[in-house]
């Protein structure tokens, strides 16, 4: 009966709202269609030889990647990006994870407040809060240097992975660890023992999310970085608003090595997460 | 015993306390005990990081190179060159937001149900999100070119006779805050109709009412939360363009919004209280947008969307 139901609502609402349906779907693949040009227009340049007033570029090579290797020093590039992010992923959940387990738990005076402090971060765009970061990172000294770079992206970081954590923590059976207790495990094997193992999942995920914004992020690390702690995205874009120097087609050939690694990391996220949760943390809907 | 209880129900739960208690008892009943210890770190971060470089930014504001304490607040507001930027960011930011917003809601609409392909389209809809914003610059700059391919498809549908100019512009900038802001908003928008009770609008429909009256009587009053949070968050995103008004826009120009202006203080000029003063202008205008809409959404319903919320 049921199913029946349903159906019957959903053949209806299809021929009721048909050309409603047409413009909609017209819409998207407008979209898509934009989107494979600005995605495919930097990949086809990057391997053309020579693409001036044509649809298509007069030949291919692959010689712009070599030369946007040595270049831009993309060995050392990546490198730089790879130990920001792991650095931030790591030091993350190690700041995160208890403070989340705690926010999800437990009731105490002054929870709102420090739960809005943690907020803040995510609300406020990078760029407000990062010119004061970075005038004080720089008085400090840490500014210039991986160090640096490596504190102003934990600022969105760790509340981000607080964020993603509470629902993973409140899913956990608080009895669980009651028992664990009664069995006389102590604060520090109750962690390890029994809700580490049972929280990975969460915590992958949650370090998965905040490899890709870290990657991805260019405000921080644009006003952080000093000329040997640039990321990749902070590469990219110098080597753009300094166009004319260089051919055209090696800053492109530099771009699909960057669309290459986020993808290659999105492929990873959407193994492990939900794609509503790269945009930001909603509360879960199970599926009907 | 251990004071480290894991509820402050088994603690007041039990006989009347003794006139006078330990006062580590007296707290653990409130919920305060050793294991709020785990928050220290985070604690310490936040303050460390966020809260004392903003105070400390926010007193740089009010001690500039020269002049009275307001005097880097008053060269802001007194020089049009940097009071324009405001508006050049609202101009860019809210049309964006809006559309962005606007358009996510037929779409989600459309797609709440479950389709072949459905899983395809989010996946392809969190690539440009991915991407960024510096990517996406570039990708315009050849795509919407003079020379690009929209443009030649234009002149070959005879649409035009000469290149329309869309980069280095307001346009290029408007399209990048679409191409990245669009799929953030629409997933967004959708998990939010995907959660509100699909057994509401069909009762609706038992009732006799149409396809538009169930859309403007019970699905948009229970989105409309979700569409305020969804502008909000919008809103940040556009609100801090910063790469492509540079790279796609014309940054001494029509597309010079307040964060190049705030940009362009700190490392061009080295006046650090100019460019926090700046800085906290910019965000003292955007909590004011969001707390304009945050209040609106209180006088929305906020309870439960049927079962599911």
């Amino acid at each position: 009966m049921v199913t029946t139901a349903t159906t019957d609502v959903r053949t209806q609402r299809r021929v009721v709202a048909r050309p409603a349906a047409w413009l909609v779907w017209g819409a998207v693949i407008f979209f898509f269609l934009n989107l494979l040009g600005v995605v495919g227009s930097v990949l086809v340049s990057s391997f053309g030889q020579r693409w001036f007033d044509t649809w298509l570029p007069d030949g291919y090579t692959t010689r712009w990647y070599g030369e946007a290797w040595t270049e831009f020093a993309l060995f050392q590039v990546i490198k730089v990006t790879l130990e920001v992010s792991l650095l931030v992923v790591g030091l993350s959940l190690v700041i995160g994870v208890p403070a989340a387990y705690v926010l999800a738990r437990r009731n105490f005076p002054g929870k709102r407040a420090i739960y809005l402090v943690f907020l803040l971060p995510i609300l406020m765009p990078p760029i407000t809060y990062g010119i004061p970061l970075a005038t004080v990172l720089y008085k400090f000294g840490f500014a210039g240097h991986l160090s640096g770079v490596v504190l102003a992206n934990l600022v969105p970081s760790v509340p981000f992975v607080i964020l993603t954590m509470t629902p993973f923590i409140e899913q956990i059976d608080p009895r669980i660890e009651s028992a664990a207790r009664m069995c006389g495990a102590g604060m520090r094997s109750v962690f390890l023992r029994v809700l580490a193992p049972l929280l990975l999942p969460g915590m992958l995920a949650s370090a998965i999310l905040v490899l890709v914004r870290t990657v991805g992020m260019f405000e921080l690390t644009f006003l952080t970085a000093g000329p040997d702690s640039q990321t990749l995205v902070v590469a990219l874009y110098y080597s753009m608003s300094a166009a004319g120097i260089r051919a055209q087609q090696s800053v492109d050939a530099m771009a699909v090595m960057y669309t290459a690694m986020m993808l290659v990391l999105l492929v990873i996220a959407l193994r492990y997460v939900n794609p509503t949760q790269l945009v930001a943390r909603v509360k879960e809907e199970p599926e009907p | 015993m251990s004071v480290t209880t894991s509820t402050p129900v088994a603690t007041s739960a039990g006989p009347p306390p003794p006139a006078r208690v330990h006062w580590q008892h007296r707290l653990a009943e409130r919920g305060v005990d050793r294991q709020l210890w785990l928050l220290t770190p985070a604690l310490l971060f936040v303050v460390l990081l966020f809260l004392y470089p903003f105070f400390y930014g926010l007193g740089l504001s009010f001690q500039p190179t020269e002049g009275g304490p307001f005097s880097d607040y008053a060269r802001f507001f007194s020089d049009a060159y940097q009071r324009g930027t405001i508006w050049t960011t609202l101009g860019l930011s809210l049309p964006a937001a809006l559309l962005n917003v606007l358009a996510s809601v037929p779409i989600a609409y459309r797609m709440r149900g479950r389709f072949r392909g459905k899983r395809l389209v989010t996946i392809l809809l969190v690539v440009p999100i991915t991407l960024g914003t510096v990517l996406t610059a570039q990708g315009l700059l050849n795509f919407l070119g003079p020379t690009g391919w929209f443009n030649r498809v234009l002149t070959a549908l005879h649409l035009t006779d000469e290149p329309i100019r869309l980069v280095h512009n307001y346009w290029g900038v408007f399209f990048s805050l679409i191409i990245t802001g669009f799929p953030f908003a629409f997933l967004l928008v959708l998990s939010y109709l995907s959660g509100i009770d699909p057994t509401l609008e069909r009762a609706a429909a038992t009732l006799g009412a149409g396809w538009w009256q169930r859309f403007r009587m019970i699905t948009l009053p229970l989105l409309m939360p979700g569409l305020a949070t969804t502008f909000c968050l919008t809103f940040v995103l556009a609100f801090s363009v910063f790469p492509s008004a540079v790279l796609v826009g014309n940054p001494a120009g029509e597309t010079r919004v307040i964060s190049i202006a705030a940009y362009q203080a700190a490392y061009e000029q080295y006046d650090y209280p100019y460019a926090s003063a700046i800085a906290m202008i910019m965000g003292l205008i955007e909590l004011v947008v969001i707390s304009v809409v945050l209040f609106a959404r209180t006088r929305f319903y906020t309870g439960s969307t049927g079962g599911k919320g």
